[in-house]
């Protein structure tokens, strides 16, 4: 099973592999969410959705569903 | 183009970036909030002088992290930029970035670049260049960018008067892309788009083919190329993204030498505050007392001012009624319009206070962690976490919470969130809820301290709210909408708030109040005042028919002015509506009087007071003394001989009041932001049906 940003602990860091624009909004791309970037997950929200991460430089939140769909890479 | 002419500039950036306390710097109070033609988004212009002879005319864009949309405020900035030949069309483009995010608010400025328009680049918050350790080589960066940089600090006020240099020597500004993007995406395929528009920019023909929009300053040739290259949307996808790589990878170049961070300055105050305001409890208790403290100031401090708004309208009424001459022009004026414009004034104090709590959560970067806390609750009823800001501006009109909603990117959500807000108890329903719980409820206390009266008024909020709860469920389940995720936040440093930018947004916000459900309300007031003092032959005979009773010979003449004022009511054109309406009403417990009352509440909830005032023919300038009230709770119901406003007729119209779709305002916004008469009828119908089951059934029960 390939690992995504929502199995990131608190903290952790790692490198996105690969994500696809059939199933992830452009704009998460714009933002700076990009394959070979680093991502840390900052904070879960309560009931562990969305999710917090720091990308790029940016601070962004996103929702568990597309966090599942970002495979990272250590 | 002479230069005696009005220099457009567009003023476009990320969100977060300070944008909007620059529009403010170089425009101060000389904006203005128009429509754009056709769409319901406002466009924010001001004008600027630049030096004694030139002016800049300046359009603040909405923010934005890329050219291309994913919600309709966004979409307005691409429609600016891709029509040369309209008339808005820019003369030169002003971006917007922050010194701490630039890497990622340059994504947008390589995109503007592209389409060829003179591009100046203004980096913002420079004052906090030294605190976060930032070093920038301007002109190195000004060469690898092709454009003019301007170092500025919007609020501190700094490179203001360079930004309006710049602007004035916009004709020799470098108008080349960063880089020739489109030939590291795939030549062969962009030759071929190049060849296809010959006539564009080959970015903007790439823009052209990738939105899911119709252009209309295309011709029919030019659309039929358009949606030829759209069938290919696989091979689109891949080169958008491979486009943001590939621009991402431009900006690190770019930013390597010239742009440099000492990250051992960096201070991590956001780490702190995130984990308090975002903690699982903490978080929950700070946004309920910040809810409170809101609610504190709509309610209480509020309603200084609005007594006072009240009280001088009502005299203004009475004074023009003694010094102008009797008849139709002093009637229209003193009792359908002044009394109009009064409807519409007393709600500004807490439009103004509530907009003033909503711009400072906002401006400090709060509002990011409020949505980022509720998203998941609220994506249970069929909402986003952008929903609560909507949902709390409904508690003092939902016309500016209508139109708080469109930065909700997921049309489901966003429809769900419009449909529901109405429910929410807005200051409208106040003055009504006010009078009915003073009749039928008792003054007195509960376990010691609460009152029972102010407790009843909670659980019509509570009820509210609920009701905007189960409906938002009901149509979660049964519209059938494809929910195509785009939840995606930024959540911005903490900043203190500029008092300015709160001061522009506060005043924004009440004039789209005043002047989009303004008018409505005050045309409203005028029609209702033409059926209240016009009808058919027996009104025009009231004075003859009363003065002549024998029951009325002793009367003094303000006892019978009133009497036939009540009589003129009951036989005017609102009269017979009222009389006509009553077997339907009947069931709720009301009669044609109330129900004067309740159609005269479609221009805003809270004339059911005034409406009641005039029927039972009491001043209305001595509704604050209490004598409407008594007059009411005196009113007697000939067909049981018992009170008119008891128990089961009070709950009944509390409920009614509390559901129904009864104000016409709220009705054209929503129609005007879902572009449909479709939602507001749904609203209209299916909120009435459920006012009307619940108060019959209350009003039955209790009987």
């Amino acid at each position: 099973m390939f690992k995504t940003i929502a199995n990131l602990q608190i903290g952790e860091k790692a490198f996105i592999e690969k994500l696809c624009l059939d199933n992830i909004p452009l704009k998460l791309l714009e933002m700076g969410c990009l394959p070979g970037i680093e991502v840390q997950l900052i904070q879960r929200a309560p009931m562990h959705d969305p999710l917090y991460i720091k990308v790029n430089g940016s601070h962004l939140a996103i929702r568990k569903e597309t966090a599942e769909k970002i495979s990272i890479v250590k | 183009m002479g230069d005696d002419k009005v220099v457009k500039v567009a003023l476009i950036g990320n969100p977060n970036t300070g944008k909007t306390s620059l529009f403010n710097q170089l425009t101060g109070l000389k904006q203005k909030v128009g429509n754009y033609p056709g769409i319901t988004v406002e466009k924010k212009q001001g004008i600027c002088k630049l030096n004694d002879t030139l002016k800049a005319e300046i359009t603040d864009l909405p923010g934005t992290y890329s050219i291309n949309p994913t919600s309709l405020d966004e979409t307005l900035v691409l429609d600016t930029l891709l029509n040369s030949t309209s008339e808005s069309f820019p003369d030169v483009v002003v971006v917007v970035v922050e010194i701490e995010n630039i890497k990622r608010n340059l994504l947008l400025f390589t995109q503007l670049k592209d389409l060829n328009i003179p591009t100046i680049l203004v980096i913002n918050m420079i004052d906090q260049m030294n605190r976060k350790g930032i070093n920038i080589d301007v002109n190195q960066l000004e060469e690898s960018l092709h454009t003019k940089i301007v170092l500025a600090s919007a609020r501190k006020k700094i490179g203001i008067q360079e930004l309006k240099t710049a602007i004035l020597s916009y004709k020799k500004l470098d108008t080349t892309p960063v880089s020739n993007i489109t030939d590291r995406i795939d030549k062969e395929y962009f030759t071929n788009l190049k060849n296809a528009f010959p006539e564009f920019p080959l970015y903007k023909s790439w823009l052209l083919i990738t939105q899911n929009t119709e252009f209309d300053f295309l011709d029919a040739n030019q659309k039929a190329l358009v949606l030829k290259f759209r069938e290919d949307i696989g091979c689109i996808k891949k080169y958008q993204h491979k486009e943001t790589i590939l621009r991402y990878q431009i900006i690190n170049e770019v930013l390597k030498d010239s742009f440099i961070v000492d990250k051992s300055k960096a201070s991590d105050l956001r780490g702190v505050l995130d984990r308090v305001l975002t903690h699982k409890i903490f978080g929950y208790v700070i946004f309920a007392l910040i809810l409170l403290f809101i609610f504190q100031g709509i309610f209480d401090w509020a309603t200084y001012p609005m007594d006072l708004i009240d009280e001088s309208f009502a005299s203004l009424s009475s004074w023009l009624e003694t010094v102008l001459p009797p008849g139709t022009f002093t009637s229209l004026i003193a009792e359908g319009i002044i009394p109009g414009i009064g409807g519409v004034v007393i709600f500004i104090p807490q439009i103004a206070i509530l907009f003033t709590f909503i711009a400072i959560l906002e401006e400090t970067g709060y509002m990011s962690r409020v949505v980022f806390l509720m998203d998941k609750i609220m994506r249970k009823f069929g909402m986003s976490g952008k929903s609560v800001i909507p949902l709390i501006s409904g508690t003092a009109c939902a016309i500016p919470a209508i139109m708080a909603s469109r930065n909700i990117g997921n049309w489901k959500e966003r429809l769900i969130t419009i449909l529901v807000i109405p429910f929410t108890t807005c200051s409208a329903r106040l003055p009504v809820y006010a009078i009915l719980i003073a009749l039928i409820i008792p003054n007195q206390k509960v376990l010691g301290i609460l009152n029972l009266q102010g407790l009843t008024m909670m659980a019509l909020y509570l009820l509210g709210f609920t009701a905007a709860i189960f409906s938002a469920v009901l149509l979660n389940n049964v519209l059938k909408i494809e929910k195509k995720t785009l939840f995606v936040i930024e959540m911005p440093n903490y900043k203190i708030p500029s008092i300015k930018n709160i001061f522009y947004e506060v005043v924004e916000k009440t004039k789209a109040f005043i002047f989009g459900a303004g008018k409505i309300i005050l045309a409203i007031s005028i029609i209702l005042w033409f059926l209240a003092s016009n009808g058919p032959s027996t009104f025009k005979n009231a004075e003859q028919f009363i003065t002549s009773k024998e029951e009325n010979k002793n009367l003094s003449e303000s006892a019978l002015q009133k009497k036939v004022a009540a009589y003129k009511l009951e036989n005017s054109y609102i009269g017979y509506m009222g009389k006509t309406i009553e077997p339907a009403i009947k069931p709720m417990g009301y009669d044609w009087k109330i129900g004067i009352a309740v159609i005269s509440s479609f221009a805003a909830r809270e004339v059911f007071v005034g409406a009641l005032a005039t029927i039972y023919n009491v001043d209305s300038d001595s509704e604050n003394s209490g004598s409407i009230k008594k007059r009411m709770a005196a009113e007697i119901n000939p067909d049981t001989g018992k009170k008119r406003f008891d128990f089961p007729t009070g709950v009944s119209l509390l409920l009614f009041y509390a559901f129904a779709m009864q104000c016409i305002g709220t009705l054209a916004i929503v129609k005007r932001e879902t572009n449909s008469w479709k939602w507001p009828i749904l609203q209209l119908v299916g909120m009435g049906i459920l006012a009307y089951i619940t108060a019959t059934l209350a009003f039955n029960i209790f009987s």
